[in-house]
């Protein structure tokens, strides 16, 4: 960990508007496993910028969700420093910094989807009148009005994982990280939500973390692309999209896109290779 | 929305026959049962009705009864078909006809009740020789010792579910209090309650309670840890307190885990006030049945057996009921 002093003097660290809202040093974790130490993350260091849209993409295994479970204090790291709006990861998470997508939408099959997004806000203490206008809010901005009653089995995976989407952001975190939210999802559906969360991280102008698979849905959504690569999980290459805030879904047939793609393409391969 | 929406069935009900083609295998069952138990009657009481049927002047073979004593029941069966034609109607039988338990249970319920000079008819209140007041004996005792024990259960259970200290300590021992018999226990229970002035609903009570609190506590630590990582997970990215993991999400996780526990602790609870009423006879099935053994009035016994399977029967449905109800209004059954 880094001293008081230390932080102070970090050349970026000068000016609140500037200062990354996660910045990662030299992170290193291993989990201790009966089969011997596996080293999920080496020597990952990363600026997350305030309002951008980051995604983590590798092959399965390089520590995609480790990185994003550090940022949530899921995991602990097992050296380096890692702050969160300043804080620790832990102090982010009491200040209710972030929310978290998981690939699942683990919507509580007993309660409704109105019930579902109300969940962290009764767990938070909001008062009733509170949680009801929230709840409505959250549900326009997934386009999930008029569902509030309905019980998770009555919609589809797609439907389910805004409904998740929405529990998210009921509280007005300003990080939202998504560990491959639209994973389990078929094609069609994911371009769908994927636009729609590009309007929807427009709106609300919040940092999101978020990892994905699929080299096109990291291009479409992001402003920073981060390759990693396995054994040891580590970042062997950050793009930056130079593609427009707005972004319609046929973007992906510009040049732009496509290079872009390629060139991620091409540092998954790299991390490969080594 | 365009997406379709793909209703998931919670539980699916049985094997997806219609009801009226399940019907007949039940029926065949019971009317096998029947006919092997007709067919029993024989060889069991062969020995009474030969005595009963040589005083009554026919001629049975051999003739002594000493010699009969000694030899198989079957074998006298087969020397003696003409004298058998009591089997179905002795007074005192070993094992009495399927018919002969019928007419007891009606006799020490509608008829007692109705016609008894006891009978709540003529008294007003429930006869104490009747069946009907000694299964609501036993059913007190029932219902007050499931409370403890699915209370007890429960408590227990989240006691083990949160601390460590409680999951190595008290867990063995709630698998050793099962391996004693509960008939060896039993006595000892009430006594030791006796003794410091403790009788009658409660000690039975305790037995129920004993016997059913550990289905509770299996299912529902089960239950409790049934949500997953990830569920787990989402909890702790709201900085959730225990007591808000507790009940929003394991306790009702833990729903369809509890009831299939309380079916099994209800019926435990139903065998453990009918052993408590074993060796106080101050009512109940449990007194009825061993009173029955008492005088030789088998068809006594099978009547309060009859009583107390129904009973079981019933409650085990009662639950199954709630059951349905409960996980229809959470959502979780269409
Ligand atoms: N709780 C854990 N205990 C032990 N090893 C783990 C644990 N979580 C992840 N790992 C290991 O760490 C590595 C990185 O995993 P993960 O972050 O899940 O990868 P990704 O999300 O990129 O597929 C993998 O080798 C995985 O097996
Ligand atoms: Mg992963």
């Amino acid at each position: 960990m880094l001293s008081d002093e230390e932080i102070k003097n970090w050349p970026e660290a000068g000016t609140a508007t500037t200062a990354p809202v996660i910045r990662a040093d030299h992170l290193d974790l291993t989990f201790q496993t009966n089969d011997g130490p596996v080293h999920a993350l080496k020597d990952v260091s990363l600026d997350i910028a305030k309002g951008s849209f980051v995604s983590f993409i590798g092959p399965s295994g390089c520590g995609k969700t480790t990185f994003l479970r550090c940022i949530a204090a899921l995991e602990h790291p097992t050296g380096g420093s890692l702050t969160v709006n300043g804080m620790t990861p832990d102090e982010a998470r009491r200040a209710r910094a972030y929310g978290y997508v998981f690939q699942a939408a683990g919507l509580y099959p007993w309660r409704t989807i109105g019930r579902n997004i109300a969940l962290p806000l009764e767990i938070m203490g909001y008062s009733r009148a509170e949680q009801a206008e929230r709840v409505a809010r959250v549900l326009e901005l997934v386009e999930l009005s008029g569902f509030e009653k309905k019980f998770p089995w009555q919609l589809s995976g797609g439907m389910q994982q805004r409904a998740s989407i929405a529990r998210a952001l009921a509280f007005d975190a300003d990080i939202l990280l998504m560990d491959e939210p639209f994973g389990a999802l078929d094609e069609i559906v994911r371009d769908r939500l994927n636009e729609e969360l590009l309007k929807l991280w427009d709106k609300t102008e919040k940092t999101i973390g978020f990892v994905t698979h699929s080299i096109p849905e990291a291009v479409y959504l992001s402003t920073h692309i981060v390759v990693m690569s396995p054994r040891p999980g580590r970042i062997t290459d950050v793009i930056e999209s130079p593609l427009p805030k707005e972004r319609p879904l046929d973007i992906r047939d510009t040049p732009e896109f496509i290079e872009i793609a390629h060139r991620v393409r091409e540092g998954l391969r790299a991390g490969y290779e080594e | 929305m365009a997406e379709a929406s793909d209703p998931k069935a919670g539980a699916t009900a049985g094997t997806g026959w219609p009801r009226w083609l399940r019907l007949p295998p039940v029926l065949g069952m019971v009317l096998a049962l029947l006919a092997i138990w007709y067919v029993a009657v024989v060889p069991m009481n062969v020995k009474e009705v030969l005595t009963a049927a040589e005083r009554a002047g026919v001629e049975v073979s051999p003739p002594s009864a000493v010699d009969r004593r000694d030899m198989g029941n079957w074998a006298l069966v087969l020397r003696n078909p003409h004298a058998l034609g009591d089997s179905w109607s002795s007074d005192r039988p070993k094992l009495p006809a399927p018919h002969q338990v019928l007419v007891e249970l009606y006799d020490s319920t509608i008829d007692e009740e109705l016609n008894g000079r006891r009978g709540i008819v003529r008294s007003g209140t429930l006869s104490n020789r009747s069946l009907v007041y000694h299964a609501l004996v036993t059913l007190n005792a029932t219902f007050l010792g499931f409370l403890i024990g699915a209370l007890l259960g429960v408590g227990l259970a989240v006691g083990i579910v949160h601390s460590r200290v409680m999951d190595m300590s008290v867990m063995p021992w709630a698998i050793v209090s099962q391996t004693i018999p509960i008939v060896a226990l039993a006595p000892m229970i009430i006594v030791v309650l006796y003794s410091i002035g403790v009788q009658g609903l409660i000690p039975k009570a305790v037995i129920s309670a004993y016997l059913s609190f550990f289905p509770v506590v299996v299912g529902m630590v089960k239950g409790l840890r049934s949500p997953d990582a990830m569920q787990m997970d989402l909890m702790r990215t709201y900085s959730a307190p225990t007591a808000s993991v507790l009940t929003k999400l394991r306790l009702p996780s833990s729903i369809p885990y509890l009831f299939a526990s309380l079916k099994i602790a209800i019926a435990a609870s139903l065998v453990g006030a009918i052993v408590g009423e074993l060796p106080v006879q101050k009512g109940g099935l449990g007194a009825r049945m061993l009173a029955g053994s008492y005088y030789g009035q088998t068809a006594q016994i099978w009547a309060a057996l009859l009583v107390a399977a129904a009973l079981a029967a019933l409650l085990v449905y009662a639950i199954a009921a709630l059951e349905r109800r409960t996980l229809r209004r959470m959502g979780m059954m269409p």
